[in-house]
C-alpha cells in the first residue's frame, strides 16, 4: 500500500485551498449536533461492540488531560474520529490510517466539562459509533 | 533538539510506536495572569511515514492535550525501518523527527 493509493482513497492530504477551509470549519466552535451534520451528512450511525475504550477513565479528576485508547476489531478502517459533545469544540482529532496500521490509537485530550465521549470509524463506507460518559470532577482549560 | 520523541517496540509482529511532542496546544480560550486571551497557538496536522510511505495522517486542534502524546500500532516493520514524524501548528511552524526501529 503506497501513500499514494491512501490519498486518493481516503482524501488523506487538505492540500487544496477549500479542503483547508473544510478542515477549518470542522474544528470550529458549534455544536455537537451541527459538527455531525457537517462531517457526516446523511450518515446513519451503527452503535458497536466491535469498538473499544480503554485507558478512558469514568471519572477524571483532570479534565485538561485525560488519556483515551481506542482500538477495534473492525476491518478496513479509513478514519477513527473523537468527538466530545460538551466541548466548545466538539470535534478533538480525526486519524487517517493506512491498512498497515493496527486500529489501535491512544492519545490524551481535554474535556471542559462531564460529557459523553464519541468514538466514529468509517469503515467500508458505513458509520460506526461507541460512546462513553466521563465525569469530569476539574473542568481542563475551556476545552 | 527536535520538539518530537519518538519511541519504537516489537510486540509480537507489531511494532508500537509512540511519540511526545512539546508544543503548548493553546485553545484560544485560556487566559493569562492579566486576563488577556492566550492566543490559540496549536498543532493542526500530525503525519507518520514508514520508510518514506504515508501511514498514518492525524487532524487536530486545541482539544489536544497540551505536550501531546500519541501511540499507534504498526503491522510488521523491521529492524533498520525508518519512522518519521512531522507537524505543522497553525502559526505554520513545523517540525520533523525521525528514528529508525531497533
Amino acid at each position: 500500500m503506497t501513500a499514494y493509493s491512501l490519498a486518493t482513497t481516503s482524501g488523506l492530504f487538505y492540500s487544496t485551498w477549500a479542503q483547508a477551509q473544510w478542515l477549518k470549519e470542522s474544528f470550529k466552535a458549534v455544536t455537537y449536533d451541527e459538527i455531525l451534520k457537517h462531517l457526516f451528512p446523511d450518515a446513519e450511525f451503527i452503535d458497536s461492540r466491535k469498538i473499544k475504550f480503554s485507558r478512558l477513565p469514568r471519572t477524571a479528576e483532570n479534565g485538561a488531560v485525560v488519556p483515551i485508547k481506542i482500538t477495534s476489531s473492525l476491518k478496513n478502517i479509513e478514519k477513527i474520529s473523537i468527538l466530545v459533545e460538551n466541548n466548545p469544540h466538539p470535534l478533538i482529532a480525526e486519524f487517517f490510517l493506512s491498512p498497515v496500521v493496527e486500529p489501535s490509537v491512544s492519545a490524551r485530550i481535554k474535556m471542559a466539562e462531564s460529557s459523553d465521549v464519541i468514538a466514529i470509524i468509517e469503515a467500508e463506507g458505513k458509520f460506526y459509533r461507541h460512546s462513553k460518559y466521563v465525569k469530569v470532577t476539574v473542568g481542563g482549560c475551556g476545552g | 533538539m527536535s520538539s518530537i520523541k519518538i519511541r519504537t517496540k516489537h510486540l509480537n509482529g507489531q511494532t508500537q510506536i509512540r511519540t511526545l511532542i512539546t508544543h503548548p496546544m493553546e485553545n484560544g480560550r485560556n487566559r493569562d495572569k492579566q486576563n488577556q486571551l492566550i492566543p490559540a497557538h496549536y498543532i493542526q496536522e500530525l503525519w507518520i511515514e514508514h520508510n518514506q510511505s504515508k501511514i498514518i495522517n492525524c487532524n487536530m486542534a486545541g482539544s489536544i492535550s497540551k505536550n501531546p502524546y500519541f501511540d499507534f500500532l504498526l503491522n510488521g516493520g523491521n529492524s533498520g525501518d525508518e519512522i518519521t514524524i512531522s507537524w505543522v501548528d497553525n502559526l505554520g511552524f513545523t517540525d520533523t523527527n525521525k528514528t529508525i526501529i531497533k
